[in-house]
């Protein structure tokens, strides 16, 4: 396959950066869109030319660390599917792909496609867990959990932390990367200790991040490599009013 | 965040007021003297425990608060969302949600200026070619004279924006306050829809009845 | 000049922090023997961590729990993406919630001899009691496992054990686990417990006056190096299966934390025991940059066979019954496609070189669901196997309910490591190996559903607590920036970045590294022979001298570069390959996931020699390409007696 690649190049967090046009001429269907990338790369660097940046790891779409928008759509047009997993069999001989950062300002650009999402960590970090320090353990049967509700937290843990919700959100907001947590810890029994001041310090750090607030249009559910569902930021508005509630009653 | 909720909840307001406006508007089709006795009504409403007009200047009060709230958090919110994404794509396929969502914004804009419009047009007259305050039905009558096709067609498109903003709205209230689930989505954005449609229907019955002649 | 294979032999390597005494106690008599740091103490104390997978993730957090202070450094852009997130099986524990006849002793047991007997009963012991808590403790931090409808675990039976044992969260239970440990990780984070450095890569080990006391690493996106001083060092750094360039590893895993702690003295045991995982999706062409697994509990279904006659290109469903093989059935009449890893993996190999393969190259097997599909119906296969079907198709473009799937071997994962005592610190002190990392639960063959449980056992409940016992027996003050070696470690690692970006020679990073892996694939891959190992150790070092002279490495070393980062992990492959090597001629037995050819029953089965083998090997570093020095770690085995495993 013959393909035109655009694609984001841009030095360091303070460059301004523009689109490059690059072609490569021996794709294979076969190939993953990342190897494609490992192809142009392999190509400019023998050219004496900076080859592109990107992030990638595990390449079978589970560590969430591939993060472009291909084609204007975040990991490519293939659905519930990763870019590591995007196949060139997808596309046509001929085609011209367009390929970018995600973009958001929570998310700064590194260099060329690699952006930091350090602010997801920081979400998790403001109370994205249960407290269960190390030895504290009750038997694990302690405590039985209904299969529905086990099965709806894993629906929601499903989710890889790569951001491609905020990308394709015409706000820039990370509601459904935000709500999937709440939804995992609120329906296990284990969670329900923290559960308001667990809502209530990860939104306010949300919103410090520089996320765009949510207004339902439902982008990042379309875009979500593993479909987390749209009901998890339902779940999230719920928690969240009624947090604020308890809070006020205890003031 | 707490944004969301005030949008939600003037959304809400404003949506109520939808209801009963539609409502009374049908009253056209009983004859004249209904609906300007619905008029008449208003003003005397509660009367004498309230002054004269005095629930509507409450109700009034009211939708301007909520129209304030909600034109401020969905300025707030849109600037928010501009500073989430200073560089913008250079390539991005439109939105995969609804036409709807896409338009909520420009929409509600087209939105505030109609309502500045027909506020001057039927409610103090000032726009209206009989404008004389009291005589709703001719002043409807007036308005939509088929001359006056134009006044008509932009009612039209005005009626038709609500109806989307409507059906995304309420949709994403119902979002907000938490109560939708995977189960029940699909049936909320259907409730959504007929809901937005029955609106449009009711208020476009109106001006439409009054261009073909038939009030 | 000796040469690099006339390695010598040193003093045994002795476990002296192991107790003795009966097994069941030895775990809890080693923690009443450990000392205690008081906990005003341990607030002065600084622990690096390196590594945030499973091991090191449960690790840091469980520490700053602890109240030390933590610094935990991973290369990747955020703690929750090390590679523990993709293992997909399940967790082994010892619950015995099915009243099927499990015990802490009948774990322990099978992995004694799923490992063919080339681990250390202690530990594998301490294991099978620990796999208890470590269910309790990821309960608690709401780890989403899979449910009964009675609201109770479920369980499944895995890798050919004979009690359900496993815990699971459909196919992610790695990554559910390493979501419980991140979470407790950035727990601390917020606390201030833990110093977070994602995007940093540890470059070298700082060794002061004998002890680890810090490490050099680079922050990868402004390419500063600098050292990070502290009272111990943890490795959690994962295995070195990327030495083969395919492999199922994350592309970014590597030995280089490993190999900079062996260059300074550590230890590497077992390095050529190596697991190769028998059901993964095969090569598609010159560009693979990495293979997928395929969960083993595919097997439990899927019938494997080949075509009769070399050379049958025909459509798969138009070859009849009569003209297949089902080999693994055949040779293996009572396990059948059941049979361990190590077994199926050689078996696929032989058939394809036989030239029966399928496929591109001719390097694939057939899995085959029309059987149970005809049985069980589309829905029920669909039901149990569905994400995998899917995975398969979306990776091949193949239909496996139409097609039957093609399957390969591929490594997957590395028993051997860096040498460690029975509180997992290895022979520099104060520097201590978790998880993969280190070598010592597995021995030569890791069974299905045990590295989860291994990494968590290190990271929860052994490390915090024997790391105490050196911390407050060490007593150490504070090292000095300026520190002689502190600076020669830095000027070791400027060194070498200087060296990589000036070469500016004529082939790129991965051509080399696909070169060599190809290498190691061939010679030290399924089957070893002593020919086959003696050819790679002569053309490791013309290749590696080729790359220091002839590499090239585009861009600088004061940004974000990829290629410079992988241009130093290639590195230190070269030099871990070589030894590789070593370690796979001079074990001249079959054990586990090491076969070699001289070394077989009449049959065709692997043939242990527990006579002159029974040990753990432990090669000590002279010199890049210098003959290295073995020390003999003697297996002693009282309570499980080493038999011939046999599944005929």
């Amino acid at each position: 396959m013959k393909l035109h690649l655009k694609v984001w190049r841009q030095r360091d967090a303070d460059d301004r950066g523009h689109m490059a046009t690059y072609d490569v001429d021996d794709a294979s269907p076969d190939m993953s869109f990342l190897e494609l990338l490992d192809v142009l790369n392999e190509k400019l660097t023998v050219e004496g030319e900076e080859p592109v940046a990107f992030d990638h790891d595990c390449r079978e779409g589970i560590c969430g660390a591939c993060s472009m928008v291909i084609d204007g759509q975040p990991h490519g047009p293939e659905k519930a599917t990763t870019t590591c997993q995007l196949h060139m069999r997808h596309f046509s001989d001929g085609d011209t792909i367009t390929v970018e950062p995600f973009r958001a300002g929570a998310f700064p650009v590194v260099k060329d496609l690699v952006v930091d999402r350090g602010a997801f960590d920081r979400i998790i970090a403001a109370g994205g867990y249960v407290s269960a320090p190390t030895g504290s353990a009750p038997d694990a049967h302690a405590v039985p959990v209904p299969k529905d509700q086990a099965d709806r937290a894993f629906t929601a843990a499903a989710c890889i932390g790569c951001g491609a919700c905020v990308a394709a959100c015409p706000n820039g907001s990370g509601s459904l990367f935000l709500g999937a947590k709440i939804t995992h810890l609120g329906e296990m029994p284990q969670g329900q200790p923290e559960r308001n001041s667990r809502v209530l310090a990860m939104v306010d750090e949300h919103d410090a991040a520089g996320f765009g607030g949510c207004t339902n249009t439902g982008e990042c559910a379309v875009a979500c490599p593993k479909e987390i569902p749209l009901d998890v930021i339902s779940q999230l508005n719920r928690d969240y009013l009624a947090a604020r509630r308890a809070r006020r009653r205890s003031a | 965040m707490v944004l969301k909720y005030v949008m939600a909840a003037s959304g809400a307001a404003m949506l109520l007021y939808l209801v009963l406006h539609m409502i009374g508007n049908l009253k056209i089709f009983f004859g004249a003297d209904a609906l300007d006795s619905y008029s008449a009504w208003l003003r005397t409403l509660l009367e004498p425990a309230v002054p004269y007009a005095g629930v509507l200047w409450v109700i009034r009060v009211i939708l301007t608060v909520a129209l304030v709230a909600h034109v401020a958090s969905a300025i707030v919110l849109a600037r928010r969302a501009r500073a989430a994404r200073p560089v913008r794509y250079v390539h991005r396929q439109p939105v995969q949600g609804s036409y709807a969502a896409r338009t909520m914004r420009w929409g509600g804009v087209i939105i505030l200026l109609f309502v500045i419009y027909h506020v001057l047009d039927l409610t103090t007259g000032t726009l209206n070619p009989n404008g004389v305050h009291g005589e709703v039905h001719s002043n409807v009558v007036a308005d939509f004279d088929p001359s006056r096709w134009y006044v008509t067609l932009f009612y039209t498109l005005a009626v038709l924006t609500v109806g989307f903003h409507v059906r995304h709205g309420l949709w994403s209230g119902l979002q907000t306050f938490g109560r939708s689930n995977a189960l029940v989505q699909r049936s909320l954005k259907t409730f959504a829809f007929v809901f937005a449609a029955v609106l449009v229907v009711g208020f476009l019955s109106v001006p439409f009845a009054a261009t073909f002649g038939l009030v | 000049m000796t040469t690099y294979s006339d390695f010598t032999v040193g003093d045994p390597a002795a476990d002296r922090a192991a107790p003795d005494g009966p097994i069941e106690t030895r775990w809890e008599r080693r923690r009443f023997g450990v000392k205690l740091v008081n906990p005003a103490n341990k607030r002065k104390m600084h622990v690096i961590v390196v590594g945030t997978g499973l091991a090191g993730g449960s690790a840091s957090a469980t520490l700053a729990e602890l109240g030390y202070r933590v610094s935990s450094f991973c290369y990747q852009d955020s703690p929750r993406r090390a590679h523990s997130i993709a293992a997909q099986g399940g967790i082994n524990a010892a619950k015995n919630y099915r009243n099927d006849g499990d015990s802490v002793y009948r774990l322990f047991y099978d992995t004694v001899k799923g490992g063919d007997f080339r681990a250390r009963e202690s530990n594998v012991h301490r294991l099978a009691e620990i796999s208890r808590q470590i269910i309790d403790q990821c309960v608690a931090q709401g780890v989403p496992f899979a449910r009964e409808y009675g609201g109770l675990l479920d369980n499944r039976s895995f890798g050919g054990a004979q009690v359900s044992r496993t815990f699971y969260a459909r196919g992610q239970t790695g990554q559910q686990l390493l979501l419980g440990a991140y979470q407790a990780l950035e727990r601390q984070v917020d606390a201030g417990g833990v110093t977070m450095y994602p995007r940093h890569e540890m470059l070298e080990l700082i060794v002061v006056d004998g002890h680890a006391r810090g490490i050099v690493a680079r922050d990868l996106v402004t390419g500063e190096t600098r050292s990070h001083l502290a009272d111990a060092v943890v490795l959690a750094s994962g295995g070195y299966g990327n030495v083969f360039f395919l492999s199922t590893n994350a592309k970014g895993c590597n030995v280089t934390a490993s190999w900079r702690a062996h260059r300074k003295g550590a230890l590497f045991a077992n390095p050529c025991f190596t697991q190769i995982h028998p059901t993964c999706i095969p090569v598609s062409g010159d560009h693979q940059s990495k293979l997928t697994l395929m969960s083993e509990s595919l097997r439990n279904d899927g019938r494997v066979w080949v075509p009769a006659r070399k050379g049958d290109d025909r459509d798969p469903n138009l070859i009849p019954e009569a003209e297949r093989d089902y080999f693994l059935e055949r040779q293996y009449p009572a396990f059948g496609n059941l049979v361990p890893r190590d077994i199926a993996s050689r078996a696929a190999k032989n058939v394809c070189d036989e030239g029966r393969g399928v496929g591109p190259g001719g390097l694939g097997v057939f899995l085959d669901f029309a059987e149970v599909i005809g049985r069980l119906g589309r829905p029920a296969v669909e039901a149990k196997y569905g994400n995998l079907f899917q995975m398969y198709q979306r990776i091949t473009g193949e239909d496996p309910y139409q097609v039957p799937m093609r399957i390969y071997p591929a490594v997957h994962y590395t028993m051997g490591g860096l040498w460690v005592d029975y509180d997992l610190q290895s022979t520099i002190p104060g520097l201590f190996v978790v998880g993969e990392a280190n070598f010592s639960d597995h021995g030569a063959n890791r069974l299905g559903a045990s590295a989860l449980m291994q990494g968590l056992a290190d990271g929860y409940f052994v490390l915090p607590s024997t790391i105490g016992d050196y911390l407050a027996t060490s007593g150490h003050d504070p090292v000095d920036p300026d520190h002689p070696a502190v600076l020669a470690a830095e000027q070791d690692v400027a060194h070498r970045i200087d060296t990589l970006l000036s070469i500016k020679g004529t082939r790129t990073v991965d051509s080399f590294h696909r070169e060599l892996g190809h290498l190691m694939w061939e010679h030290c891959g399924m089957e070893r022979t002593e020919a086959g190992l003696r050819k790679a150790l002569d053309r490791i070092p013309e290749l590696r001298k080729e790359f220091w002279e002839n590499v090239l490495v585009p861009g600088t070393g004061v940004e974000l570069n990829q290629s410079l980062e992988r241009a130093g992990r290639v590195g230190d492959f070269f030099e871990l390959a070589e030894l590789m090597c070593l370690d796979a001629l001079h074990r001249n037995e079959s054990c586990g996931g090491h076969f070699r050819a001289e070394s077989q029953t009449p049959d065709g089965e692997a043939a242990r020699d527990d006579e002159n083998f029974s040990y753990a090997a432990a090669w000590e570093f002279t010199g890049r390409g210098e003959a290295p020095v073995l020390h003999k770690e003697d297996l002693a085995f009282e309570y499980v007696a080493p038999t011939q495993r046999s599944y005929k």
